[in-house]
């Protein structure tokens, strides 16, 4: 009589992950991406006030 | 039944890596064109708003370099001179550089849209889409005319800033535009001559690689032999001074003589020295650079002149 072959789950089964845990440099390296992203949001931010200043009440009045 | 999942490890590209992927020397080229072409548009732009065209310009320039290295990460990585670019290097995941380009490339056409007007806004996103598109995913891999027609993507930028201006076209920027699409093909082939190697080892049809070189040498000299009059036509239409023109004949020469010079190489014995083929490059950046500056020192020059007589 052949022997079922049952999928032995057991071995597959995985201890739950302990999460991603980030080294010294892939700190550093996001701390310092994360920066540049505020940076570059701030002067987006900076850029659309002032033009907004220089641009006056019509702002979107631009030439097509 | 297991799965196995492809873990992605967390990033260590820091920012000096997207700066490089975004090809900053390439980006100062492309905001100076664009500079020029702003600054000899008639009339009158605020210059905060000049500003932000340009900056818009310069990003747009630069998600244009990521698109163009995420595309071409594998021949990257096959060649000597680009080898060391971040993703081939296994800085930055591919996938990075492909959300920062499209990022960087929708952020810098909406906002020149928005600030400044649709007419730049569309030309910038027209030289993006055929930078990426046409040049680097179609024609790079598939025909020696590659840099040819994919030139006019780094033509368009003084069309970008003239029109950051008037809102439209003239004469005048596509005559910056031609001069910028006939000096790529000798630009580029100057440097493909010494680098032959390279570009075979890639598989990119670069002109040596399918003509041989006798033949690019050909092609470098009359493309430039056609360049150097272009080069001065800013001055026979009239909106440009003597300064330009003078400025224009001279440097123009030089790169003919230096043209004739790659040509001559390739029947010497020192041909595969590339002595010419490097000087031939070197000088074809300056002679880039020195004719949109004499363009804007013309300007500059007529408009103190103008100012003092006045």
């Amino acid at each position: 009589m052949a022997v079922g072959v049952t999928m032995n789950d057991a071995a597959d089964e995985q201890k739950p992950e302990p999460g991603i845990r980030l080294t010294e440099q892939q700190q550093r390296a996001r701390r310092a991406r994360s920066i540049a992203i505020a940076v570059s949001l701030g002067v987006l931010v900076v850029l659309f006030y002032i033009v907004t200043l220089v641009k006056g009440p019509g702002v979107l009045d631009r030439p097509l | 039944m297991s799965i196995t999942i492809a873990r992605v490890e967390p990033s260590i590209a820091g920012v000096g890596d997207y700066i490089e992927l975004m090809k900053p020397r390439v980006m100062s080229l492309v905001v100076f064109t664009a500079f020029v072409g702003l600054v000899v548009a008639p009339g009158h732009v605020h210059p905060v708003i000049g500003l932000t065209a340009l900056i818009c310009i310069a990003v747009g320039a630069g998600a244009a370099g990521a698109l163009n290295m995420w595309y071409d990460a594998d021949i990257d990585g096959r060649m000597g001179r680009t080898a060391a670019r971040p993703i081939p290097a296994g800085r930055l995941a591919p996938g990075d550089a492909l959300a920062f380009g499209l990022t960087l490339a929708g952020f810098a056409v909406v906002v020149l849209g928005l600030l400044v007007n649709v007419v730049a806004a569309a030309l910038l996103a027209a030289t993006i889409a055929f930078y990426v598109v046409i040049y680097t995913m179609w024609l790079k891999r598939s025909t020696p005319q590659n840099i040819v027609i994919g030139g006019a993507a780094g033509a368009l930028p003084p069309m970008i800033g003239w029109a950051a201006v008037t809102g439209g076209f003239a004469i005048e920027p596509v005559v910056l535009f031609l001069i910028i699409f006939f000096w790529t093909p000798p630009h580029f082939w100057a440097l493909s001559l010494y680098r032959t190697d390279d570009y075979v080892r890639a598989g990119v049809p670069m002109l040596p690689v399918v003509a041989g070189a006798e033949e690019t040498r050909r092609q470098i000299l009359l493309y430039t032999l056609f360049l150097a009059p272009l080069g001065t036509v800013p001055w026979l239409l009239g909106y440009a001074g003597p300064t330009y023109g003078i400025a224009a004949v001279l440097t123009g020469a030089i790169m003919v003589v230096l043209a004739f010079r790659v040509r001559a190489e390739g029947r010497g014995r020192m041909a595969h020295k590339n002595l010419a083929s490097k000087q031939m490059f070197a000088f074809s950046i300056l002679y880039l650079f020195l004719l949109f500056a004499m363009l804007l020192v013309d300007r500059m020059a007529g408009a103190l002149f103008g100012h003092f007589a006045a």
